[in-house]
């Protein structure tokens, strides 16, 4: 295993620089050059053509949703967008790719030099964009032999060229610098931002574990005080947001050990490791890159008009920076419990699912950051997985505000409809869990707990009312949880007054 | 400009075309004339000459985003050397040092 320094050991002498490119698979309804089906998931090999194969005399031709989705993803990253550009071939031999080349573009991407900001812990970063630019993406390889399933051991591969020649696009950041302690997190919030921005804008699913959203994570240490860059290296293979940061965390951890100890950091790819959380090298052989890229001959330049691309910006939906500014202002959250709900994965469109479905926006908030919040923890899924809908919480808080439930009672229907007992009202109904505030069964709960407990009765007949709890809770133990306690309190005062 | 027995192995290696000592003196020499010649293009070309790439003056030949039939895997597999599962079965890709 590699030496790693502590987090604040790197930072005591070092400050991170970070460097983020995302592909990002767009969800076309066709591929990228070719009218083949872009849906993943078919039987292998079924959505292919003489294009997207590469046979000899086929022609490819650009879809031009892509192209559009491309210069809104640029629009939207504040970039600008070139007025003329061309397909690049990027050669190279890999069993992946029938062609022998990717078609992607080289020194003339469709969109460049922009920037977004992204908010760790209330603080803001700013992120320049280089470039965002068109490509397709490779067939799928699984390895047989060797028993794990790698690449390295692999007696040999088969290829699925159902996702060869589909759109993909590249986002590629500067050099980001001036994070300290942060770089980890920012990179994660700029993975979670360009998520949200993709689903906004509808370009892609923009799902990290499904592989429609990859991220290579570069870092390198830059000793504290100086101005000279280090050696960095890219991570590949990261597949969630947790993982980029992760990923990072450790690289720099590495890194730090290396440096500390006068060693050299080695310039490579490396390969994040999920289960064990580490890094390791990339098995590419240090032979510099020769991609020989050239200008694509068989497609014609494009060149945007701009009025078509001012359409496109004044088309562009609500941004999600925007959208969380008027969602804090409407549900009136202050800042802090706005930071509480952008911290937790996806509960922003859970809450707002659950306000449309009638819940007031604090109950929302409570439910998903709370319970729910435990639940899919205790589960270890993301909160949007834990099983209940937002409807299904508008209709629990809606029993609450009701009366029918009280909030331990709400823990207990969520129970029955995680174990799909059925709607909230029906577990209600099968478990028996309404609260009873039927005077006739509390009456004699709260006599009972009178004659059981008659020391406190007395204190409370003496005028001391807050011992009045004790004899609450003793009725609240007998109807198992299920009384109205406000109603509780005015029939014992009533009774020993 | 001398084209050296290097570059060649250089660009066979990337080409991944096995070449021997001797076909690399043979070839260097050869390919340095039909470099030489299509060198001379850039004699008749002018400083006022933009560097193209296309032969035609066309931008913006798109098509719509339309799902058109794809082969049959029957057909695309075919012509395949080797087929496992539906899929293309290519030989190992690292080798033993790898
Ligand atoms: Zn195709």
């Amino acid at each position: 295993m590699d030496d790693l320094l502590t987090y604040d050991a790197v930072l005591a002498r070092f400050d991170p620089v970070l460097g983020l490119e995302v592909h990002v698979e767009l969800n076309t309804a066709s591929k990228m050059f070719c009218g083949c089906d872009n849906t993943p998931g078919g039987e292998p090999n079924t959505t292919t053509c003489p294009v997207c194969l590469g046979l000899p005399g086929s022609l490819p031709v650009v879809n031009a949703h892509a192209v559009e989705s491309a210069i809104r993803i640029g629009l939207a990253l504040n970039c600008q967008v070139a007025p003329w550009c061309r397909f690049a071939r990027k050669n190279y031999f890999y069993p992946d790719m029938t062609k022998d080349f990717q078609t992607s573009q080289y020194d003339e991407p469709i969109c460049f030099d922009g920037w977004v900001d992204v908010e760790v812990e209330g603080e803001t970063f700013r992120i320049e964009i280089e470039r965002v630019h068109m490509e397709e993406d490779a067939g799928k390889l699984s390895h047989v032999g060797g028993g794990t399933g790698r690449i390295v051991g692999a007696e040999y591969s088969l290829v699925d060229y159902n996702r060869a020649g589909t759109p993909l696009m590249e986002i590629v950041t500067r050099p980001v610098r001036g994070l300290g302690a942060k770089a980890p997190a920012v990179g994660r919030a700029y993975m979670a931002m360009l998520r949200d921005l993709m689903r906004a804008l509808g370009v892609s699913d923009a799902r990290m574990e499904a592989g429609n959203m990859r991220c290579d994570a570069n870092v390198s240490l830059m000793p504290t005080g100086t101005a000279e860059l280090g050696t960095r290296t890219e991570t590949k293979n990261v597949n969630s947001l947790r993982s980029v940061e992760a990923a990072l965390t450790y690289e720099m951890r590495r890194q730090g050990a290396i440096l500390a100890e006068g060693g050299r950091v080695v310039q490579e790819t490396r390969h994040w490791h999920e289960d064990g959380e580490y890094t390791s090298p990339g098995r590419n052989k240090e032979q510099a890159e020769d991609y020989r890229y050239f200008p694509e001959p068989d497609l014609v330049p494009i060149a945007p008009d701009p009025a078509w691309v001012e359409e496109l910006r004044a088309s562009l939906p609500e941004l999600p920076a925007r959208r969380r500014a008027r969602l804090q202002e409407a549900w009136g959250f202050s800042d802090l419990e706005m930071r509480d709900v952008l911290g937790n994965e996806g509960s922003l469109d859970l809450i707002e699912a659950t306000v449309a479905a009638g819940a007031p926006p604090a109950a929302a908030r409570k439910w998903w950051l709370g319970e729910l919040a435990r639940r899919a923890n205790e589960a270890g899924v993301e909160l949007g997985a834990v099983g209940v809908t937002p409807e299904q919480v508008a209709q629990v808080q809606g029993l609450v505000d009701a009366g029918t439930v009280n909030d331990k009672l709400a823990r207990s229907v969520f129970d029955g409809v995680l174990a799909g007992e059925g709607s909230p009202e029906e577990v209600v109904a099968s478990r028996g869990l309404a609260v009873v505030s039927d005077d006739g069964a509390l009456g004699e709960a709260v006599d009972a707990a009178i004659a059981a407990n008659p020391d406190v009765a007395d204190k409370i007949r003496a005028g001391k009312v807050q011992a009045a709890g004790a004899l609450i809770g003793a009725v609240m133990k007998q109807m198992k949880g299920k009384a109205d306690a406000a109603r509780v309190r005015e029939l014992l005062l009533e009774r020993l007054s | 400009m001398a084209l050296t027995t290097a570059d060649v192995a250089r660009l066979a290696e990337l080409a991944r075309i096995a070449l021997t000592p001797e076909e690399l003196e043979r070839l260097a020499p050869q390919l340095d004339v039909i470099l030489d010649a299509v060198a001379s293009v850039s004699e008749v070309a002018t400083a006022d000459t933009e560097p193209m790439s296309h032969a035609l003056p066309l931008t913006n030949v798109f098509r719509d985003d339309v799902v058109t039939p794809s082969l049959p895997a029957a057909a695309v597999l075919a012509g395949a050397p080797s087929v496992e599962d539906g899929r293309f079965r290519v030989p190992r890709i690292l080798g033993e040092g790898a």
